[in-house]
C-alpha cells in the first residue's frame, strides 16, 4: 500500500512549499483525539525522522510515522473546493466511521 | 468532511480547535480580508469571486443594511443614506471635518463621552485585571469632552463607528463562511497617522461587529511585511500608497525585527479617482471639439462616462491604446482614441503632485535617496506605468510590485494576525512597534521617574517601587507624565488619579508598586497598589492622543538641547527634596524627644534647620547639601541620644531571659 496525492493536491503542495521557501515535503499522521477517536494532521516538514515512511506522489515527498501509517494506509490526499472554503481532503479506506465534522474518525 | 490545511511541523491544531485569524484592510475607498492557508497569504473572496468590498454602507427604507457594491451601486440614487469614505469621520468631531461642504451627508453632534466597548457589546467581562479596590478613571483624554460627529440617515443618527462596523461585519462573515469555523480575532490595519481617538474607533468599530481584534497594525508596516521585509535584519523602507481616493507616504526604519515609522505625509484628497476624472475631462473636450453644440451631461451619463474612463485607464497598464466608446442618453455617441503616451500627458500633473509629499517625508525622516534600503508600491492606482516610472526614477532603484497592491496591506496583516494567533513558531514572533516618548510619573520636586523608556517596544509591562515622603502619609497622588525632560512642567501631562488607604507608617516604610502597561495598540495603563494591604488604583490613558510626529520629534529635540540644563534642575530639585525631608524628620524628632538634649545643643540644631531652609529656596543644588550634611553632623549627638532612649524604653522593666533575639 501507499500514500498519494491527486494531481490537485500535489500542485498545491508544491505552490506551498515553494511560498514557505523550506520544507521538504508533507507529513500526514493522526493523533489521537478529537470526538471520535482520531484526527487527522497534515503539516509541512523539515525534517525526515529515522523511523518514517516516506512516498513519492506527483513529485512530492509524502512522509508517514509507523504509527499513523498502519491508520492512514491507502489514503489518497485530495485538494477540493467547497462553498467559499478550499482545503485538503483524506480519502481514507480504514475508516469506519466520521464524527459529523469529519475532522476525527474511527478505524 | 472537513477541509484541512497544512500547519507547521509541531503545530497542528486539534479537531474543532483552529486557531482561525484574519486580517483586514479597512480602506477609505475599498476593504479586504485575508487569511493565511498552509502557510500562504491569501485574499479571501465572496460569492462572486470579488476580493474589494467597497466601503460603502447603504440603509435601506426596508430597515436593511447592506454593505459593498450593490450599496455602491444604488450610491447616486441614495446619496443621503449610502455611506462612503466613512473612514475619514473615524474619531473625528465636526470642528476636523472642514471639507463636510462636499459631501451630501447630515451631520449632526453627539454630545457624549467616550464610548466605551463594554457598554457597545454589551459585555463587560473582557477586562481580565481583578476589579481594584479604588478605581479612577480621570477625565484626562480630551476625546471624552469632545462632540462625537454622526450622520444622520434613515436609520436614525449614525456613528462612523457604527457604520465601520457593518463593512467589518460583512468581512467577519465572508471569512468565517469561507473558514467554515469562528474567528479567534483579527489584524486590522489602520494609516500610521491615525491619532489614538481614530485608533480607538477602529477597535470600537471591531468590536461592535464581534471581532476580538489581536492588533492593529500600521498600514505600511502591513505592506512591509507582505513583502518580508521584516526578515532583514535592517534598513530604511518606503511605502508609497496610491489608493482611490488617498496618497500616503511612509518612511519605517527597521531594526532587530521592529518597525519604526520615521515620517508620514500624504494628500488626503488625491487618487486614482482624480486620474479617472482628468480622463473623463479629456474625453469630454475631445466630444466639444467635435461637436459645438454639446448639451451638459446628466447626472447618468457622466457616471457611464467615468466607468468608461476607468476602463480606459487600465487597459492603458498593459496596452498602448484604449477606444472610449458609450452612447449618451440624448442619443449622442461618443467615440476617442486616448493612447498610452497621452493619458501619461494629461495626469503628468497628478504624478507630480505625489512627489511633493514625498519630499517632505524623506526630510521629515532626515534621509536622502541612497538610504532607502526598498520601495513598496500599495494601492490599485500604482498599476499605471507613469507612476512606477516616476517613483523609480526618484528613489532610483525599481519599486517592489510582485504582489498586487490592492492587496498587499490585508496579505501582511493577515500574516501577523497567523502569528498572533500563534499558528507559527516562537523564533517568527514579530515585534513591530516602540513607544515614540518615555512614560513616567511625577515624584517630589517635580521631577520625572521614568518607568518605561522611549523606543521600549510594545507590548510592555515595567513595574517600579515608590514610597512615601511624609510620616503618617495615607495617600499618593500619581500623575502620569510622557516625555524625555527630566522635570514635570517640561513634559505632557497623560493623568492622574490617587492611591488612597495606604495604612499610616514612617515615610519611606510604605512600599507602592506602580506599574506601567502599554499594550500592543500603544494604550496605556497604569495601576499603584500598596504592598502591605494591596490597596489598589488604576487608571487608562491614551499615550499619544493628539501628539503629532511633529510634536514629539520637537519634544525629543528640546530634551537634547536641554540635557545639561535638565541635569542642573533634576540636581537643584532633588537636593530640596532632600532638604525638606530631612527638615521634616529632625523638626518631629525634636519636638518628641527635645528634652533629650541640653538647651544649648538644642539651639545648635534648630539654627542649623533654618540655614536650611534659607539656602534651600535660593538655587544652588551643591550649597543645600552642603547645609544638608551640616545639619546631619550637628544632630549626630541627638541621634545617639534617641537611640540610646530608645533602646532603654524597649528594655526597661524585663529580664534578661525575656529578651530573645
Amino acid at each position: 500500500m501507499a500514500i498519494t496525492l491527486t494531481q490537485t493536491a500535489a500542485d498545491r503542495v508544491e505552490k506551498f512549499l515553494a511560498n514557505r521557501g523550506k520544507g521538504i515535503g508533507l507529513r500526514l499522521g493522526v493523533k489521537t483525539t478529537g470526538c471520535s477517536g482520531m484526527a487527522y494532521t497534515l503539516e509541512f516538514v523539515d525534517e525526515m525522522q529515522p523511523e518514517d515512511t516516506a512516498f513519492e506522489s506527483h513529485g512530492v515527498k509524502v512522509i508517514v510515522d509507523p504509527k499513523s501509517l498502519v491508520y492512514i494506509d491507502g489514503t489518497e490526499l485530495d485538494f477540493t473546493k467547497e462553498g467559499l472554503n478550499e482545503g485538503f481532503k483524506f480519502n481514507n479506506p480504514n475508516v469506519k466511521d466520521e464524527c459529523g465534522c469529519g475532522e476525527s474518525f474511527t478505524v | 468532511m472537513a477541509l484541512l490545511q497544512i500547519s507547521e511541523p509541531g503545530m497542528s491544531a486539534a479537531p474543532h480547535q483552529h486557531r482561525l485569524a484574519v486580517g483586514i484592510d479597512l480602506g477609505t475607498t475599498n476593504s479586504l480580508v485575508a487569511t493565511v492557508k498552509s502557510g500562504m497569504a491569501t485574499v479571501l473572496q465572496d460569492e462572486h469571486g470579488h476580493a474589494l468590498l467597497p466601503s460603502v454602507v447603504r440603509y435601506t427604507p426596508d430597515n436593511k443594511v447592506i454593505v459593498g457594491h450593490e450599496a455602491q451601486a444604488q450610491q447616486s440614487a441614495d446619496p443621503v443614506n449610502t455611506i462612503s469614505s466613512v473612514k475619514r469621520f473615524m474619531g473625528r468631531s465636526l470642528k476636523d471635518i472642514a471639507d463636510r461642504a462636499h459631501t451630501p451627508y447630515r451631520f449632526v453632534e453627539h454630545h457624549a463621552h467616550t464610548i466605551s466597548p463594554s457598554s457597545l457589546t454589551g459585555d463587560g467581562g473582557s477586562r481580565s485585571s481583578p476589579q481594584p479596590a479604588l478605581i479612577q478613571e480621570m477625565g484626562v483624554n480630551p476625546q471624552a469632552h469632545t462632540k462625537l460627529l454622526q450622520l444622520q440617515t434613515r436609520a436614525g443618527a449614525k456613528t462612523p463607528v457604527e457604520i465601520s462596523a457593518e463593512i467589518l461585519k460583512t468581512l467577519k462573515a465572508r471569512a468565517e463562511k469561507s473558514l467554515s469555523g469562528e474567528l479567534i480575532g483579527a489584524v486590522i490595519t489602520v494609516p500610521a497617522y491615525f491619532d489614538d481617538a481614530q485608533r480607538q474607533a477602529t477597535k470600537d468599530a471591531a468590536r461592535l461587529a464581534g471581532l476580538n481584534v489581536l492588533r492593529l497594525l500600521n498600514e505600511p508596516t502591513a505592506a512591509a511585511v507582505a513583502y518580508g521585509l521584516d526578515n532583514a535584519s535592517e534598513g530604511c523602507f518606503v511605502i508609497y500608497d496610491l489608493g482611490g481616493g488617498t496618497f500616503d507616504i511612509s518612511i519605517l526604519h527597521l531594526s532587530k525585527g521592529v518597525f519604526e515609522v520615521l515620517a508620514t505625509n500624504g494628500d488626503s484628497a488625491l487618487g486614482g479617482d482624480d486620474f479617472d476624472h482628468r480622463i473623463y475631462c479629456w474625453v469630454l473636450d475631445k466630444v466639444r471639439e467635435a461637436s459645438e453644440h454639446f448639451a451638459p451631461l446628466s447626472e447618468e451619463d457622466t457616471r457611464l462616462l467615468l466607468t468608461k474612463a476607468r476602463q480606459a485607464k487600465e487597459w492603458l497598464t498593459d496596452n498602448h491604446e484604449a477606444q472610449i466608446v458609450c452612447k449618451l442618453s440624448n442619443g449622442s455617441l461618443v467615440d476617442v482614441t486616448l493612447t498610452a503616451q497621452q493619458l501619461v500627458e494629461i495626469t503628468q500633473h497628478l504624478v507630480t503632485k505625489t512627489l511633493v509629499p514625498t519630499r517632505k517625508a524623506m526630510r521629515d525622516a532626515g534621509l536622502s535617496i541612497e538610504d532607502i534600503n526598498g520601495v513598496v508600491l500599495v494601492g490599485g492606482a500604482t498599476r499605471m506605468p507613469q507612476i512606477r516610472h516616476a517613483v523609480e526614477d526618484y528613489f532610483q532603484q525599481e519599486p517592489l510590485t510582485n504582489l498586487d497592491p490592492d492587496k498587499v496591506v490585508a496579505l501582511g496583516a493577515a500574516i501577523q494576525a497567523n502569528i498572533l494567533a500563534g499558528n507559527k513558531n516562537d523564533d517568527d514572533l514579530l515585534l513591530l512597534d516602540v513607544t515614540p516618548l518615555s512614560l513616567g510619573l511625577e515624584t517630589m520636586g517635580g521631577l520625572v521617574e521614568k518607568v518605561i523608556q522611549r523606543n521600549s517596544t510594545l507590548p510592555i509591562a515595567r513595574a517600579q517601587e515608590f514610597t512615601t515622603y511624609k510620616d503618617g502619609q495615607t495617600a499618593m497622588s500619581i500623575h502620569v507624565v510622557q516625555g524625555e525632560r527630566e522635570q514635570v512642567c517640561d513634559c505632557r501631562s497623560l493623568a492622574r488619579f490617587e492611591l488612597r488607604g495606604i495604612p499610616p507608617m514612617a515615610a519611606g516604610a510604605a512600599r507602592i508598586r506602580v506599574t506601567f502597561t502599554v499594550d500592543a495598540d500603544g494604550l496605556l495603563s497604569v495601576s499603584a497598589r500598596e504592598q502591605s494591604t494591596g490597596v489598589e488604583a488604576h487608571v487608562e490613558v491614551k499615550p499619544s492622543y493628539g501628539l503629532s510626529e511633529d510634536e514629539i520629534t520637537s519634544m525629543l529635540k528640546a530634551s537634547f538641547s536641554s540635557a545639561e540644563e535638565d541635569k542642573k534642575a533634576r540636581m537643584l530639585a532633588e537636593a530640596r527634596v532632600s532638604a525638606g525631608a530631612i527638615i521634616s524628620s529632625v523638626t518631629a524628632a525634636l519636638a518628641m524627644d527635645g528634652s533629650l538634649i541640653t538647651a544649648t545643643e538644642k539651639q545648635a540644631i534648630e539654627t542649623e534647620i533654618e540655614r536650611l531652609k534659607t539656602i534651600a529656596d535660593a538655587d544652588d543644588a551643591h550649597a543645600i547639601n552642603q547645609a544638608v550634611d551640616a545639619l546631619n553632623h550637628a544632630t549626630e549627638a541627638f541621634a545617639a541620644a534617641r537611640m540610646n532612649a530608645s533602646v532603654n524604653r524597649a528594655l526597661a522593666g524585663k529580664n534578661l531571659e525575656d529578651i530573645k533575639l
